[in-house]
């Protein structure tokens, strides 16, 4: 490939991945099966000229190829303050990507797709949410790849031999016991994400290995979690002891050698990580979001029984974040209609942090993704409260920020 | 007090500037306006602060895969720092300073000094970086 004797995308790519070869000091490449892209995200001139100059090169993926979010909903941009220049460079940037002969998921959970990846799998994922979870909870093996890497690996269908996709790298390296942690708080909704916003400032550079944990998390709690330790830290691999699959035992996600570092979470930790995820005071709310990442079919039916019935408030809008699979799944399982009743809208293929949608007038939010929380504060200037997805549905209903602490801030 | 230290050269370059010093990792994106070059992230103690064309260390990238892309933009902008220093080899600025190097011809020094130089390092001096890693106070 790098010869040019395979075209000149392929030897593109084949040229930055030489590179960056060196860079992990990697001595081989190995193949893979499968990528996802996180290129996709258009931000500006810079990731469009990127886009478009390996399409128009002919470039084409090796590998089976997801696609994350974009940076415009192409159907609903215009109810949204979108400005037309963006919504026209993002489209292109989008074509340049499904050009490449990529399967158009659109999302930022493709695990929750029919690309979902098997345990041990070799694949090369960008999105920080999707790698921690491939990794951690699907036993899937990627590296932490970057925008602008992803691509070229789906085009060359290579990777550096290095870092997660070799079984002795993949062992726990910080050893995270909960300590007095009540069953009760571990049953919340919220329980995950907190935690998982805690794990990721503790982390730095190791591998988690959280010990204590007795309730057994949902799919999109284990989502939850891997968006809160990829946003306040850079961990894509994390070992939880009898959850994830690596990890029935501390023996087997150690691989048998000790902890570098062990640390204990208290119940007070936890508390301080809750709060750390709000930055609004009081109750003026203009909007609540939900869906970072995507809003799955199994959340879409958590949250119909809850609006069944109900209306918004007129004053607080109701915007989920959603990818198209999603949103069918959930059209044809009958959970969208209560949703849409509510008055709730939906945004597809993108999200608020990735698209220039929000208008000036929305100033405070409310979130049960704790990705939300993290990043919108300094991406959009709002400010955020951090709640449960029943604390958020009433909140809507009642035009002003209610949350149940009860759990959280007395013993 | 004088300063020389040899770090490991990922991608090599020369760039001279004022450092800015900071030992808590960044997301790019969510973290970095590449429009103004301004830090952004207000969980970081550098919230507000202008990296653009100044010599920052910062110890590793952390959060979004769009780091890099948010890199690339600032390159392309002109308001991305003059060099980027860490502690290990660190993935995402390396790439975003090859790709730059692809893109627009503009790549800019990375190096991995290790954690103990990159401790000796302080915010406000005058730093020059050479190709071969050399990291020196002028």
């Amino acid at each position: 490939m790098l010869d040019g004797s395979r075209g000149p995308a392929p030897q593109l790519a084949m040229q930055i991945l030489v590179r960056m070869a060196e860079v992990y000091g990697a001595d081989a490449l190995m193949d893979i099966t499968q990528a996802h892209i996180d290129s996709t995200i258009y931000l500006g001139d810079a990731t469009l000229e990127f886009a478009e100059r390996l399409a128009g090169l002919g470039a084409k993926v090796a590998v089976p190829t997801s696609l994350n979010v974009s940076g415009v909903d192409e159907c609903g941009w215009k109810d949204w303050a979108v400005p037309a220049e963006w919504a026209g460079k993002a489209a292109r940037q989008m074509l340049a990507y499904e050009r490449m002969g990529t399967t158009p998921t659109w999302t930022c959970a493709p695990y929750q797709t029919k690309m979902r990846p098997a345990f041990g799998q070799q694949i090369a994922w960008g999105e920080s949410n999707a790698i921690a979870f491939a990794n951690s909870v699907i036993g899937a093996r990627t590296e932490r790849y970057p925008d602008l890497l992803d691509i070229c690996c789906a085009i060359t269908g290579r990777v550096p031999a290095v870092g997660l996709h070799l079984t002795e790298n993949r062992a726990g390296q910080l050893l995270l016991r909960l300590a007095d942690v009540p069953p009760a708080l571990q049953e919340d909704a919220q329980f995950f994400a907190v935690l998982g916003h805690l794990v990721g400032k503790l982390s730095g550079e190791l591998i988690p290995v959280i010990d204590g944990v007795t309730s057994i998390p949902t799919e999109d709690q284990l989502k939850a979690f891997s968006a809160a330790v990829a946003s306040s830290g850079r961990v894509a691999l994390f070992h939880m002891i009898g959850v994830t699959p690596e990890a029935p035992t501390l023996d087997a996600a150690f691989q048998g050698r000790a902890p570098q570092q062990t640390r204990t979470i208290t119940m007070e930790d936890l508390r301080a990580a809750r709060r750390e995820l709000t930055t609004a005071d009081g109750q003026p709310l203009d909007m609540v979001i939900l869906g970072s990442p995507h809003f799955s079919p199994a959340e879409f039916a958590a949250l119909a029984p809850l609006v069944a019935g109900k209306q918004r408030h007129p004053s607080v809008r109701f915007l989920i974040t959603s990818g198209r699979f999603m949103k069918e799944t959930a059209e044809k399982s009958g959970t969208l209609a209560p949703i849409v009743e509510f008055g709730a809208q939906i945004t597809l293929d993108t999200c608020i942090l990735a698209s220039p949608m929000l208008p000036p007038e929305i100033k405070t939010l409310m979130t049960n993704s704790p990705k939300y929380a993290y990043y919108a504060p300094s991406l959009l200037n709002t400010r955020v409260t951090f709640g449960s997805l029943a604390d958020c549905v009433r909140s809507a209903v009642e035009g002003r920020v209610v949350r149940d602490d009860s759990l959280w801030e007395t013993r | 007090m004088s300063l020389l230290l040899h770090g490991r050269s990922v991608v090599a370059g020369s760039a001279e500037g004022e450092a800015l010093v900071t030992h808590e990792a960044l997301s790019f994106w969510g973290g970095y306006d590449f429009h103004t070059g301004t830090i952004i992230d207000k969980h970081h103690p550098l919230a507000g602060v202008s990296a653009a064309g100044r010599v920052l260390a910062v110890p590793f990238s952390k959060g979004s895969s769009t780091t890099t892309a948010v890199l690339l933009e600032a390159v392309r902008a002109g308001t991305a720092p003059a060099a980027i220093l860490t502690t290990d080899v660190d993935s995402f600025f390396a790439l975003a300073s090859i790709v730059a190097g692809v893109m627009y011809a503009r790549s800019f020094p990375v190096v991995a000094l290790g954690a103990r130089d990159f401790d000796a390092l302080e915010s406000g001096v005058r730093l020059v970086v050479e190709p071969d890693g050399t990291v020196r106070r002028v």
